[in-house]
């Protein structure tokens, strides 16, 4: 039988595979992939305490979250096509007109 | 029988957010309608959701403090004031942008809309009595942020600033997030009475709540820009229109400041001994890496963003100071700051008659000579933004030393006051340039139009007027200082 406990390192070594995704990967688009994870990780981690602590706050948590996480994937792939159209790439380090 | 029990909507305590709010759906409703709409409509539609929220906000200070809406929504002194940074921020915005906008040939109208949009989520952000609240607000507002900074679509730089203070900001909001959850874990609920209440009562695991509280720090972090997570600050200031600048400067530190002081005094205010040495020690390298770092620089968007940095160290001061004090002192800080900066980013936008801006430093020479009013108040403003008296920026820091040396912080002040020399170094700089330098080249015009001149105006009479007299709005910030929990 599964522990809730067990759910609850799969969240977290998810989020993790999602932290190290958005800082190693160089593809704006596998970045903003990698945010996704993170965010689905969380949401893992808030059904889980929900389930744990017999409360539905948890679960109506990661409904908002979902929501949010379409809101900003528009809002993300938006500005990469807008930059694409430019520069004709989606890799973050061809944008540095700006110092770093 | 079936369930017949609506949750009851407190319309007043919300009115603010829903003046925003629909202001900004009118607003993209018309545009949608008419898209030929002459922009200055817009603006002036702007202008009133923004009059309509101050007239609400008026409206809620001769009511009773109380939170509303199951607990979520918190109607306090500290939300009202922070409705008055951020409605005059808002408001400050609009007049600084309209004539620049048109002069840049940025004719996208859906800038004020989102204007609104995001001022909404700020105003929600400050009252938000939930941590679900919390998220949302800053997911408003930075959802519209995003937008804005790449608002000049063909500029490269606002390209950039857009994707880069997206990619940052949404792993930031991921962080926060985990942070909610593990508070949730922790204390069963999301409510920051209920946590607090919670929280006191010690049944708590000490190491979920340790983390959840190290998670919601950072992601507070990203937001107002403490180092070490400052590092999108410089390249999203710099390369976003200078009229969102100003207005992220001044807005997102007066609401991230006020949900951060919320969440960490009231719910997590039982456990001030484990966070308030790590609060120090990320103001103590705010202030001392914004101020270095800002010697560097030689474009002014770029200076004044670290600036926009190492001031967020210094209302830091004010949070671990703690109590009424220290409360009173960053609210007052924060305003101080908003008006200071917005004047600061409002003198760039009016340095240049055509869609360029004085940027470098090089630009700034002799204008002392040539424009001797516009040059004075960008004085005032960098005198103020360093901290010389008699200006807003040196009461400021004033009252958030004093109330850190009451609380026992001497240290911390110690370095504040070295980081704020070492500031007026690159604020003097700029100074000694437009003042005692020869002017290079031809003589240019400025781009003083009405709306912005009277902003500029305004912004130093403010700056000017809360250094000089204090005592009024200081007594305001000590009378709004209190959360109800």
């Amino acid at each position: 039988m599964t522990q809730p406990v067990q759910y609850l390192a799969l969240a977290g070594l998810l989020f993790a595979v999602g932290a190290i995704g958005a800082l190693v990967r160089r593809s704006s688009v596998v970045i903003l992939m990698s945010i996704e994870l993170m965010l689905n990780a969380v949401n893992l981690t808030f059904v889980t305490f929900a389930r744990m602590q017999g409360s539905l706050d948890g679960q109506v948590l990661a409904f908002f979250v979902i929501v949010v996480a379409a809101a900003e994937a528009v809002v993300g792939l938006a500005i990469i096509v807008a930059i694409f159209r430019r520069v004709r790439s989606a890799l973050a380090d061809d944008v540095r007109t700006l110092k770093w | 029988m079936p369930i017949t029990q609506t949750p009851e909507v407190a319309w007043r305590a919300i009115a603010p957010a829903l003046a925003l709010a629909g202001g900004g759906v009118i607003a993209l409703l018309v545009i949608a309608a008419r898209p030929k709409i002459h922009r200055a409509a817009l603006a002036a539609l702007s202008l009133a959701a923004i009059g309509a929220a101050s007239w609400s906000t008026f409206d809620l200070c001769a009511l009773r403090y109380r939170v509303v809406m199951q607990g979520s929504v918190a109607v306090d002194g500290v939300s009202l004031f922070a409705n008055l940074i951020l409605l005059v921020t808002a408001a400050m915005t609009v007049l600084l942008s309209y004539h620049y906008l048109e002069r840049r040939r940025i004719h996208r109208a859906e800038y004020y809309p989102l204007l609104l949009f995001a001022t909404c989520g700020m105003v929600l952000l400050a009252a938000a009595n939930d941590l679900i609240l919390v998220f949302l607000a800053i997911e408003v507002l930075s959802l519209a942020l995003y937008v804005l900074a790449g608002m000049a679509r063909r500029d490269a730089g606002s390209q950039e600033a857009a994707l880069k203070y997206l990619l940052l900001g949404a792993f930031s909001t991921a962080i926060f997030l985990y942070g909610i959850a593990l508070s949730f874990g922790a204390t069963g609920t999301t409510n920051l009475g209920r946590t607090a209440v919670k929280v006191a009562s010690g049944g708590v695991d000490a190491r979920l709540t340790s983390a959840a509280m190290a998670l919601l720090a950072i992601g507070f972090g990203f937001k107002v820009s403490v180092v070490p997570f400052h590092m999108w600050t410089p390249d999203v200031y710099q390369g976003a229109p200078t009229s969102v600048t100003g207005f992220m400067a001044a807005g997102t530190k007066a609401a991230g400041f006020a949900a951060l002081l919320r969440v960490f005094l009231v719910s997590f205010g039982a456990l001030q001994w484990s966070w308030r040495p790590v609060l120090w020690g990320l103001a103590a390298a705010t202030m001392v890496v914004g101020s270095i770092l800002a010697i560097a620089q030689s474009d002014v968007k770029r200076m004044l963003a670290y600036s926009s940095i190492a001031h967020a160290g210094f209302v830091l001061v004010g949070v671990v100071a703690g109590g009424r004090e220290g409360l009173s002192a960053s609210l007052f800080y924060l305003l101080a700051y908003a008006v200071m900066v917005l004047g600061a980013f409002g003198a760039v936008i009016v340095s240049a008659p055509d869609g360029r801006e004085r940027l470098s430093f090089g630009e700034w020479a002799g204008l002392g000579q040539r424009h001797p009013v516009f040059a004075g108040a960008m004085t005032l403003f960098l005198l103020s933004l360093a901290g010389i008296p008699p200006t807003a920026g040196f009461m400021g820091k004033f009252f958030v030393f004093s109330a850190a040396v009451q609380a026992g912080e001497t240290p911390l002040v110690v370095v504040g006051v070295l980081a704020s020399v070492v500031a007026a170094f690159f604020y003097l700089r700029l100074i000694v340039l437009m003042w005692l330098t020869e002017p290079a080249g031809e003589a240019q015009e400025l781009g003083a139009s009405p709306a912005p001149a009277l902003a500029l105006a305004l912004a130093a009479a403010a700056t000017l007027a809360f250094g000089v007299y204090p005592q009024a709005i200081m007594d305001l910030a000590r009378a709004a200082s209190v959360f109800t929990g």
